[in-house]
């Protein structure tokens, strides 16, 4: 082994030494991680972020870079798995990451947050909603440009309640940080305020071929709205199963069912499915003006969380730009003192980390798309 | 079944039902294309389905179990899991990895709608559908040259070999109608459920393994019972308890019945060869 170590640590060291020097005559690159799902069936919530920042990197680099250092990008796939986004955030903090756009998902988020709180690096995700991501404290490494789920889930109760006029309500969930979070926070106003009780509160198995079991639980339970925390693919599925059911009653989701993923599969069945998600942004002319881009580039229209990813950018960028470089107490200072244009508004975070200025609306899958309910 | 006779769990067998859906999903959306009825296009996918998955499950058996057929038992164990990895990353790859929506190829019949709640026309349309399956089956098994042939292999694999069966090829032929009954449990389940993806086969195959466990391995009447017993055990856990439990229950009965009746419900104590 050692003999075999010498004859190679030679060439090795002169291969490194090769490798290193066209580097060293730049200016050393600023590593950011864009962490997010980009394979597997929630794919859908995290290309279009990463889009979104590939897009803007390379237009900040041809402009002559950060801080007039280059920017490199460090893509990590998290399928939206914990264990997954554990593994890629140890490999990014080892690989030098600074700062991370990302992740996309609740659960996952939350697994690789505490290795960049260790390694002192910002992370802002466009789409990770869990509440107690920023209200537990556990984590002031963290920020996020959408509004968190305890808003959505008071929204989603607040629409059930009064639009719908529901008096007896199904609160089903994924059993996930995601969607029970979202069911939770529904549940808890629900509550409170008694304009409807909660008949049934219960969770599913993310993945299981049938539900017929809860749907047939819903109906005798008598219920006249289901609202369901979790994500798109067992949304089509409990849609198409309630319908093939006959249980004829009304469907809100989190932003989890937003995407052209239910429309899909769902397909009819989708029809009249009601969904919060984040407040139309079009207004805003930097969100204009980067949805054109990435129309002119890909030639079609950017996917979820698309306005949130590169609203994560925007702000990251600027408050590297402000604090000079990714000093951590700078960086986080510069967060959550310094209001910045972005694709989402005019935004500032909070001391929790949470982006003020920005909030959710209710859409309804009207002929085939999401439209916002007024 | 394959189980049964060569004493190695097929892992491969639920990305056989896997492919059998896709296949059917690719070869309806040709035939809705030309304009198809309903009913056509159920049944030439099935069929379509069920010689691609019979090729799949033939080959299979050539290229990962054939050759270890004397090798230690955990080896083919080890190359079913592989195969079963394999098939699924490659659907994965070559198709999507997301879900895909599937025709709902079963009509709903009129006179269903009444107890369109309680029971569905797709739900029918299984039930009989696996009830003719399952005495075709049977009748195979029992009746048949070949049955006859796949028990002998099944009791004494040298010992039919003596008496002059193929034993290579009865073995294949099992694994040709696993793969044809699988891919036509894809076909409908996908038509019932209306979405498919690549890993949809996972679970599927150990739910139907802890099936065939639960009734008795190389028991068709047992396999029936213990996907009924398992079915009814996660429905009403779901309905009862909690669905957030169901599979905690349905596999909680799996240990109960390995503890108190190894052989399964309606399986015959095998006393291990010598």
């Amino acid at each position: 082994m050692v003999k075999r170590f010498r004859r190679w640590s030679l060439p090795i060291a002169a291969a490194a030494v090769l490798l290193a020097s066209p580097a060293l005559a730049e200016k050393p690159p600023i590593v950011i991680g864009v962490a997010g799902s980009h394979s597997g069936d929630l794919a859908p919530y995290g290309l279009p972020t990463k889009e979104a920042v590939e897009m803007l990197a390379a237009d900040l680099n041809a402009r002559g870079g950060l801080l007039g250092r280059p920017v490199k990008l460090l893509i990590l796939d998290d399928q939206c798995k914990p264990e997954i986004a554990a593994n890629v955030a140890t490999a990014a903090v080892s690989q030098g990451a600074q700062a991370i756009i990302g992740h996309v998902c609740s659960g996952a988020t939350k697994a690789a947050l505490g290795i960049y709180k260790e390694a002192r690096i910002i992370a802002i995700s466009p789409s990770a909603t869990n509440p107690a991501l920023t209200m537990g404290g556990d984590y002031p490494n963290f920020f996020r440009t959408i509004a968190p789920d305890d808003k959505q889930g008071q929204l989603a109760a607040a629409i059930v309640a009064t639009r719908l006029g529901a008096r007896k309500l199904a609160v089903i969930h994924d059993k996930g940080d995601y969607g029970k979070g979202f069911a939770d926070a529904a549940k808890a106003v629900l509550e409170k305020d008694g304009k409807a009780t909660v008949v049934l509160y219960d969770g599913i198995t993310p993945g299981a071929m049938d539900y017929s079991a809860v749907i047939q639980k819903i109906r005798h339970a008598e219920a006249d709205a289901v609202i369901y925390g979790g994500y798109h693919p067992e949304a089509s599925k409990l849609v198409a199963q309630m319908k093939k059911k006959r249980v004829d009653i009304p469907f809100i989701g989190p932003d989890g069912l937003m995407g052209s993923g239910l429309l899909t599969i769902a397909g009819a069945n989708a029809e009249g499915v009601y969904a919060t998600g984040p407040m139309d942004v079009a207004r805003y002319p930097l969100n204009q003006q980067t949805r054109a881009v990435y129309q002119k580039k890909y030639g079609r229209e950017p996917g979820m969380f698309f306005d949130q990813g590169a609203a994560a950018w925007q702000a990251l960028v600027a408050a590297i730009q402000k604090a000079g470089g990714t000093d951590y107490a700078a960086l986080e200072k510069a967060l959550k003192t310094n209001p910045v244009e972005t694709s989402v508004g005019k935004i500032k975070f909070n001391a929790k980390g949470d982006a003020e200025g920005v909030g959710f609306a209710v859409y309804q899958v009207r002929g085939g798309k999401f439209v916002e309910v007024k | 079944m394959v189980y049964g006779i060569i004493q190695l769990i097929n892992f491969a067998h639920g990305e056989i039902y896997m492919l059998g859906a896709f296949i059917a999903l690719i070869v309806a959306g040709a035939l809705t294309i030309y304009g198809f009825s309903g009913w056509a296009i159920l049944l030439l996918a099935g069929l379509v389905a069920a010689v691609y998955a019979a090729a799949y499950g033939y080959t299979l058996e050539k290229i990962a179990y054939r050759p270890l057929r004397t090798a230690p038992r955990l080896s083919p164990l080890i190359s079913a899991i592989g195969k079963s990895l394999f098939l699924q990353n490659y659907v994965m790859l070559a198709q999507t990895p997301d879900f895909l929506p599937f025709p709902t190829l079963i009509p709903e019949f009129a006179f269903m709608e009444p107890v369109a709640h309680i029971i569905g026309s797709a739900e029918v349309v299984i039930l009989l559908t696996s009830a003719v399956l399952m005495t075709g089956l049977t009748v195979l098994i029992k009746y048949t040259r070949i049955g006859k042939a796949m028990r002998a292999t099944q009791q004494d694999m040298a010992m039919a070999r003596l008496v002059g069966i193929d034993v290579d090829r009865v073995i294949s032929f099992t694994f040709v109608v696993g793969s044809v009954l699988a891919a036509v449990g894809g076909v409908l389940v996908g038509s019932y459920l209306g979405q498919i993806n690549f890993a949809i086969g996972f679970m599927a195959g150990i739910k139907a393994f802890t099936a065939a466990v639960l009734g008795g391995i190389g028991s068709i009447p047992g396999a029936v019972l213990g996907g009924l017993v398992l079915g009814l055990t996660e429905a009403l856990a779901a309905g009862y308890v909690s669905s957030a439990y169901e599979d905690v229950f349905a596999f909680g009965v799996l240990v109960l019945i390995l503890i108190l009746r190894p052989s399964g419900l309606l399986g015959r104590a095998i006393r291990e060869k010598v």
